[in-house]
């Protein structure tokens, strides 16, 4: 359970897909790093995640974790964004049956569970299909 | 760097084991190993767990265990890098002996994970992805797999079968592993009919929860000659580690830290993948056995599924993996497992394991994988 500090923390990335960019070697962090796991330079400078990328991997969980027993079944996948960065999250607004690997999907912002009666509402990002005109 | 043999083994009925507490199954099961050992005393001890503060809501169990082993005050040391524990745990334990600093060292893994009900261990398991953002989106232990096995099979072609004839393999050697926790076989229908848990993975794909303790006793291999015990020498131990999210991993069916685990422990050795008699890998799901295979250079990429279906790795196989029954039949105490890999092929190496024993064993091999293989340590071991 996240408390209140531990997810205001996160709210750039969950939010407003902030993401960073080595400024050496080009290559692009999300979540944002200190130091670039590429070629370990410092120079980074802040950047914003693509919000259109393709599914590379998924799968159904019917199995949940407590926050999510409401939910279940869910799809959970990975997609690689066209910038590049990869990132793992629900798909949604579509039939299980629909989803396959090479599907083009967009970024955006949705609930992702809440925590209890007096919890916070959490939020995020979760992929949906994009068709070629969205 | 000295020679270090490991020259006592032990371990006790892996199950739900609701009668007993973390320090006594601890304790029985290092007793056992210091018995095989012939030793009523030991110079340092190292402790896997990956978890005891979420599954018992207690920490600090290095001192509580060596205080209940009646061994205060030597020193003792929990190791956590989440399923891998154990087998870095006897790593720390090889180091210190091999440096000079101990003589006798106890090495123990162990998991008390049924005190908690299913959801609080699911979310236990699932601390060792990253929590903000894997967790946070509602993915498990065996989604993350589940990721993997999809993949893998769009890549390479691996059949939904191939990946049942992992479970059903590993539960025929169980079937022969008394202390397994279901020591039972399965067939290729059972796994396929099985209650779907992350598509495409079933229930009988997944390694149980399981509480369970295993444990190691290492000396100097001089020491062990003078003792008159059949001399198990560690030849050769690798640790690495990877992105602990998978997402960020350039290929989600390769396993780069099991890879670099496994070049360590090849060249300390001096062995090759060719010359390995008998090998336990982490089958913390199906995929994983056939992802590790690859990563160890048993077979190519991609050939994992198709080794299993054609016998490579089974009892009577070129390279039999996972005799014990693996994680899948003989269970998954998490911290345990990588200990209990080794007390199997120390047995496997002295011929003490019966119906399941590998034919002129000499060299073997163990493998073990923390989270999503965000942490591999890899041993080999040659009975002289």
């Amino acid at each position: 359970m996240p408390t209140p500090s531990r997810y205001w923390r996160e709210i750039p990335q969950r939010y407003r897909f902030e993401a960073n960019q080595c400024k050496k070697c080009g290559t692009k962090f999300f979540p944002p790093r200190l130091i670039c796991s590429e070629c370990n330079s410092q120079e980074l400078e802040q950047a914003k995640l693509a919000e259109k990328g393709k599914i590379l991997t998924y799968t159904i969980i019917r199995v949940p974790p407590h926050q999510f027993v409401d939910q279940a079944p869910y799809a959970v996948g990975i997609a690689e964004m066209e910038d590049g960065v990869k990132l793992t999250g629900q798909i949604v607004d579509c039939g299980f049956e629909d989803i396959k690997v090479g599907m083009p999907v967009k970024l955006e912002f949705r609930k992702i569970f809440q925590e209890g009666e007096s919890g916070i509402l959490c939020y995020g990002y979760k992929f949906v299909p994009a068709n070629g005109n969205s | 760097m000295r020679d270090v043999a490991v020259i006592g083994t032990g371990m006790t009925k892996w199950g739900e084991l609701w009668e007993k507490s973390l320090r006594t199954i601890f304790v029985e099961t290092a007793l056992l190993a210091m018995k095989d050992a012939g030793v009523d005393r030991i110079d340092s001890m190292y402790v896997g767990s990956m978890s005891s503060g979420l599954f018992t809501g207690q920490e600090h169990i290095a001192s509580l265990l060596a205080d209940y082993l009646g061994q205060t005050p030597v020193p003792a040391t929990r190791v956590e890098t989440a399923c891998a524990s154990g087998g870095l745990a006897f790593r720390l334990g090889l180091m210190e002996v091999a440096s000079g600093m101990s003589d006798i060292v106890l090495v123990g893994g162990i998991e008390k994970m049924t005190d908690v009900n299913g959801y609080e261990a699911t979310y236990a398991l699932g601390t060792a992805a990253d929590q903000e953002y894997e967790g946070y989106h509602g993915i498990t232990f065996p989604g993350l797999y589940a990721l993997i096995a999809r993949a893998h099979m769009e890549k390479y072609g691996t059949t939904r079968e191939q990946l049942a004839m992992v479970a059903v393999k590993n539960h025929r050697n169980g079937a022969k592993n008394p202390l397994a926790q279901f020591p039972f076989e399965v067939t290729i229908e059972d796994v396929l009919n099985s209650v779907m848990v992350a598509d495409p993975l079933r229930i009988l794909d997944c390694s149980p929860i399981t509480d369970g303790a295993a444990a190691a006793i290492i000396c100097p291999a001089e020491m062990a000659k003078e003792m008159g015990k059949p001399v198990v020498k560690i030849i050769g131990s690798g640790h690495a580690t990877d992105r602990i999210a998978l997402s960020s991993r350039q290929d989600v069916t390769w396993l780069e830290a099991t890879y670099q685990a496994g070049k360590k422990a090849y060249e300390m050795a001096g062995k090759g993948p060719d010359e390995i008699d008998v090998l336990e890998v982490h089958d913390c799901f199906t995929i994983a056995e056939i992802c590790v295979m690859e990563a160890l250079g048993i077979v190519e990429k991609g050939q994992g599924g198709r080794a299993v279906e054609e016998g490579l790795t089974s009892l009577e196989g070129k390279i039999p993996v996972n005799a014990s029954g693996g994680l899948k039949s003989k269970g998954h105490p998490v911290g345990a497992t990588g200990v209990a890999q080794i007390v199997e092929i120390c047995k496997q190496l002295r011929g003490e394991v019966g119906d399941r024993q590998v034919k002129n064993a000499r060299i073997g091999m163990t493998q073990n994988m923390g989270g999503s293989g965000g942490s591999t340590v890899v041993h080999i071991f040659e009975r002289e």
